[in-house]
């Protein structure tokens, strides 16, 4: 599967207050409120909370898969640049926890 | 399910597919120990007739899930008198839905709150009609208040995420900081401030329920005082109620769109309202399968789309956004469910909310009638062919 860029204009609205910055040390989890699931329907990976839904493109569903309170952002990355074949994703997996963790959707260990 | 969304545009992009019902209120039971005036049950329940068994429900559930509902409500009159109530969440479990209680709370014993969790219920929403012993137990016409707290609770110490919701009307909206203080002490995670809307039981008590301007705007005030101070803490809903809002609501994110409701005796409908509209012969599952219903009834395509519009609405740029309001709502002041929603500002009938909003800035507003509670005895009278 090719790696497709997130558009972060389609992820909403971000939180005004200054969350912690997560760096490659960072073991991001999906929190309690949530729950991550594949939708064979729609084709993708959604985020279900009480009575509502997050439906996530591929790469939002690709990176949230792995945050499971034990890897590192060094590992997710390394586990998806070998997956999608496609080097420097940190970046971008650090930009998208920033929104994860603004939308509330994740928290640190 | 109307919050965050990613990418949904990109999803079932072909032009007019039918998209799935990601959305699935199972309404098990009118029963209800509660006799609340805004109750959205439709007004003549005591005619629903024979409810769905266990193994009707299980095969909705199923049909469902195979098309792609992921969110699995609940809901009632009280969803607690089902005494298969654990059994359907297990299956719900199964199946792979989100499921949610959503519930006055009274049957719900430690032992059901620790059965339910087990089955894999995964949501619990208690409602509260106040933050006031005396108005809470007026308003649902019973002796609720206490134990609803110590229910709340409960549900709070079995982990479950907790949503709290209140239905805000002129009554007490007053109260509104009480209740705000209310969920923080019990620790909820999410707080639905739900302003009345005026359907059913709740249009009959309207001149009792709509708020003044001046109560909404205190009301605003003191979410956002609240917000400010309790930071990400609580996620705090509170939706201007479309009366006192210039343009309609997306009602249910368009007719047969995500949300699809099973009625107790299993009466398929696109939202829960949708029964009073005439002439519409809504289908049940024990006749149909729910994606023969969802796809191919007349009930679920007549206001899907766009193609029933009339003006302002067929030419207005908004009408992707708001999908033109609600049918019922325009039904219920029009008389005619094809006329733009009368909240629109740009509504020729939008006299009607106005005069309705006016009204509930006099001094002392014109009362049509005392206040009706949801009793089986009051239903039974709208059972009655009308004249």
């Amino acid at each position: 599967m090719p790696w497709k860029p997130i558009l972060l204009s389609a992820l909403g609205v971000m939180s005004d207050s200054t969350p912690p910055k997560p760096d490659s040390n960072t073991i991001p989890t999906i929190k309690r409120l949530f729950r991550l699931q594949w939708e064979e329907v729609q084709q993708k990976h959604v985020l279900l909370y009480p009575e509502g839904m997050v439906q996530l493109n591929q790469s939002a569903g690709e990176i949230l898969k792995r945050c499971d309170g034990i890897q590192s952002v060094e590992h997710i990355t390394a586990q998806l640049e070998s997956a999608f074949n496609h080097k420097g994703l940190e970046p971008e997996v650090l930009s998208f926890l920033e929104i994860a963790h603004g939308q509330g959707w994740i928290e640190y260990r | 399910m109307d919050k965050v969304g990613l990418n949904t545009a990109e999803q079932f992009s072909a032009p007019n597919a039918i998209r799935p019902p990601l959305w699935l209120l199972a309404e098990l039971t009118y029963k209800c120990p509660l006799h609340c005036v805004y109750c959205s049950n439709p007004l003549d329940y005591a005619a629903a007739g024979k409810e769905l068994s266990t193994a009707e429900w299980v095969r909705v559930l199923q049909e469902g899930r195979a098309m792609g509902s992921a969110q699995l409500g609940f809901s009632g009159g009280e969803p607690l008198m089902r005494d298969d109530l654990i059994e359907l969440a297990t299956e719900g479990r199964r199946l792979g839905y989100y499921s949610n209680l959503i519930t006055s709370g009274i049957g719900l014993t430690e032992a059901k709150i620790k059965a339910l969790k087990d089955a894999g219920l995964d949501h619990i929403q208690v409602s509260f009609q106040d933050s006031t012993k005396e108005l809470n137990d007026f308003l649902g016409s019973t002796k609720t208040f206490e134990l609803k707290q110590k229910v709340a609770h409960l549900v709070k110490a079995y982990d479950y995420p907790m949503v709290l919701n209140v239905v805000i009307h002129r009554l007490n909206i007053d109260h509104i900081e009480k209740i705000l203080e209310l969920a923080e002490s019990i620790g909820v995670d999410y707080l639905e401030l739900a302003n009345s809307q005026f359907y059913g039981w709740a249009f009959l008590n309207r001149d009792h329920l709509i708020p003044t301007r001046a109560q909404l705007t205190a009301a605003e005030a003191a979410v956002h005082r609240f917000r400010e101070r309790i930071g990400d803490k609580m996620r705090v809903y509170f939706v201007v109620p479309d009366y006192h809002a210039s343009r309609p609501k997306a009602c249910m994110n368009g007719w047969g769109a995500v949300f699809v409701t099973i009625t107790p005796n299993g009466t398929v409908l696109p939202c829960h309202e949708a029964k009073m509209l005439p002439g519409i012969s809504f289908p049940n599952v024990r006749e149909h399968s729910l994606k023969t219903i969802w796809h191919d009834s007349d009930a679920f395509n007549r206001y899907r789309g766009d193609s029933w519009m009339k003006d302002p609405c067929k030419t207005c740029p908004d009408k992707e956004k708001d999908f033109g309001g609600c049918r019922c709502q325009a039904y219920l002041l029009t008389g005619d469910a094809t006329n733009t929603d009368p909240v629109c500002e740009l509504a020729p009938h939008h006299y009607t909310v106005e005069e309705a909003v006016a009204n509930a800035e006099r001094e002392h507003p014109k009362i049509t009638r005392p206040l009706v509670f949801r009793l089986d005895q009051n239903s039974k009278e709208f059972c009655k062919p009308s004249i």
